[in-house]
């Protein structure tokens, strides 16, 4: 698989009040193949959904380089980009405008691009609109008049009209109904698979994560973690943060075991993370180098693929 | 919608009937009627004749005699005689109305475009050093008194620059287009700072509001460029409420208009309410404050009916 967007020492941070910094993401480099989808999970607070912005080219980072399709984004070329990246938010209702009637809403983005005549971009916005499965006849209407899950697949349609090769899912099911999530799922499933697109799904519904995802980045604190092929990393986590993440997640007919819910407390502040490792203060694998010496991503003993930033990984 | 439309205009109807009993049963309680200027300037006139006057115009009917003449008429467009100009109440209206509403229209173009302008300045930062100086300058015009503000600018403009008159709407030996121009100029002004203070307001506060929205992030992600996402996104939904303020503040921008036409001796609606109304010409003085309601309520209908076109979630 050629890798279609890489992240490389991303850092973004933000100005707070004081003259202090929050590091809402430090040193990320991840990267994303064609046709493959990333997962990032971690908790609210862990910089997820910042560095989807970032990817989105939304949030500029403070440091480090997003390159695409090899070429590195910069003020120069993200014009040229920003219709091969796109993003799907999470609040359905407020991420359509609501003066615009759906056809403007799914064409506008062609327009931009200055791709086509206004016939055919009405053309492209009727296609879009049965493809995600919504009837002719929404072309005229306006968001208000649409359900949450509708709503969806019509920023799903406004993602997907000017031919992407990577869509950003800012947790895109979280805002719905369950019996409607596993519908647009499903239908971001098949779209994927007709088109050959890349997704980074960020979630921290861990159930669809394994539904959807090839690979898993999880974030604590801004910083990437442990990131692997979903079996290896749902089968055997070797970071302890993941383990705890993993061991959270109730299921019928399964006891809660023992050290579920094995991390206590909050996340610290990421004004003020913690030296060293900045798990060190929950973590129950926690010794005293862990406070003092940063750890580095490295492979999980006998697998290159799965990477953990741990002294301690199993 | 047709349906909401006609419901608006029939609600307008029933309060202009009822404004109109109301203003007519106000004038006719008040004190002295229009006989008694008329006694006044002439002292040889006998009781007997006061009487025979009286009948004649139908002051000696009641009240509510008198009103059901007069609505039976006016409902047929006749609006009576002003005793005063001694010509049909529309004929002294018509011009008064005229110079009222260039006055108004002037000054709310005027102030509506120098609002958005400098609302969406304001907004673009808002906290920064723009939107300060904005803020500033929009209290300073909400709080200057209108006639304060039309008696600076004539002392300044008229009486120690010399650039434009003080008063009226032409010169007699003049009279042209560009005569009457320089003559609108310092009422306009002064109506419009009046009332764009208040409406940049509107305009900043709304603004703000739909900047933070959602769909305002979808639009940049589509790569929109932000003089678009600006002017295109967030001012075609800020302006919703907008518009509505804006359309409702008609009825205080023609008693703002009043108080400038005293101001600058302007020969409009009120002066002629006010003239008509110490000389006890009853028809005149009510079709006026009747004309004056209707305004009021056309712009209330205006803002309803705004409303409903600019929101795709109200119409349907």
């Amino acid at each position: 698989m050629t890798e279609l967007l890489n992240i490389e020492n991303i850092s973004v941070h933000f100005p707070s009040p004081g003259g202090r910094v929050v590091r809402a993401v430090q040193d990320v480099s991840l990267s994303i193949a064609e046709g493959e989808t990333l997962a990032l999970v971690g908790e609210s607070g862990s910089g997820k959904s910042t560095l989807g912005y970032t990817v989105a080219g939304l949030q500029p980072p403070t440091s480090g380089t997003l390159r695409f399709e090899g070429v590195p984004l910069t003020s120069r070329t993200w014009p040229a980009a920003r219709r091969k990246i796109q993003i799907v938010f999470q609040d359905p209702f407020g991420a359509l405008d609501p003066r615009m009637p759906i056809s403007s809403t799914i064409a506008e983005p062609l327009l931009i691009q200055r791709i086509g005549t206004s016939a055919s971009r009405m053309a492209r916005a009727e296609e879009l609109v049965q493809q995600v499965g919504l009837p002719r006849d929404a072309l005229n209407r306006y968001p208000h008049e649409f359900s949450g899950g509708q709503r969806q697949r019509i920023a799903i349609a406004r993602a997907l009209s000017p031919n992407p090769r990577l869509i950003v899912a800012d947790e895109p099911l979280s805002a719905l109904d369950v019996s409607i999530q596993s519908q647009v799922l499903n239908l971001m499933k098949e779209v994927q698979e007709k088109l050959g697109l890349s997704y980074l799904f960020i979630s921290h519904d861990l159930a669809v994560v394994n539904h959807l995802v090839d690979r898993v980045a999880v974030l604590y604190l801004g910083r990437l973690v442990e990131v692997g092929p979903r079996e290896a990393l749902f089968g055997k986590p070797a970071h302890p943060y993941t383990e705890a993440l993993l061991a959270s997640v109730p299921r019928i007919g399964r006891k809660r075991a023992r050290n579920a819910g094995a991390i206590k407390g909050e996340m610290p502040s990421p004004l003020n993370p913690p030296t060293g490792c900045v798990f060190h203060t929950r973590c129950p694998r926690a010794q005293p180098m862990c406070s003092e010496v940063v750890p580095v991503l490295e492979a999980v003993a006998g697998q290159g693929a799965h990477q953990a930033a741990c002294h301690f990984k199993e | 919608m047709r349906r909401f439309i006609l419901q608006r205009i029939g609600q307008a109807a029933l309060v202009l009937l009822v404004m109109s009993f109301v203003i007519y049963s106000l004038i006719g309680l008040m004190p002295g009627d229009p006989l008694d200027v008329m006694i006044a300037s002439n002292p040889g006139a006998t009781p007997e004749v006061v009487a025979r006057l009286r009948a004649i115009y139908g002051l000696d009917q009641p009240l509510m005699y008198r009103y059901g003449h007069w609505l039976l008429a006016a409902v047929q467009g006749d609006l009576g005689f002003s005793r005063t100009h001694s010509q049909p109440v529309l004929e002294v209206l018509a011009p008064a109305l005229w110079v009222t509403c260039k006055l108004m229209l002037a000054s709310f173009v005027i102030s509506v475009s120098l609002s958005l302008i400098l609302g969406i300045s304001a907004a673009l930062r808002p906290g920064g050093i723009v939107d300060g100086i904005i803020n500033l300058g929009a209290f300073a015009g909400i709080s200057v008194p209108v006639f304060w503000l039309a008696l600076m600018m004539i002392l300044v403009f008229a009486v120690k620059l010399h650039l434009l008159p003080a008063s009226g709407i032409a010169n007699i030996d003049d009279g042209g287009f560009v005569d009457h121009l320089r003559h609108l100029i310092m009422p306009v002004a002064t109506l419009a700072l009046a009332n764009t203070g208040g409406f940049t307001r509107f305009v900043r506060a709304s603004m703000i509001e739909t900047l933070r929205m959602d769909h305002i992030r979808t639009a940049r992600a589509k790569g929109n460029a932000e003089g678009r996402v600006v002017l295109v996104h967030a001012l075609r939904n800020a302006m919703i409420p907008v518009v509505t303020v804006m359309a409702l503040s008609f009825g205080t921008l023609f008693s703002g208009a009043l108080l400038t036409e005293t101001m600058f001796a302007q020969p409009g609606m009120g002066k002629m309410i006010y003239d008509s109304i110490l000389s006890n010409d009853f028809n005149l003085a009510l079709s006026g404050l009747l004309f004056a309601t209707l305004v009021t309520l056309l712009s209330n209908l205006a803002a309803d009916l705004a409303y409903g076109w600019l929101d795709p979630r109200m119409s349907r």
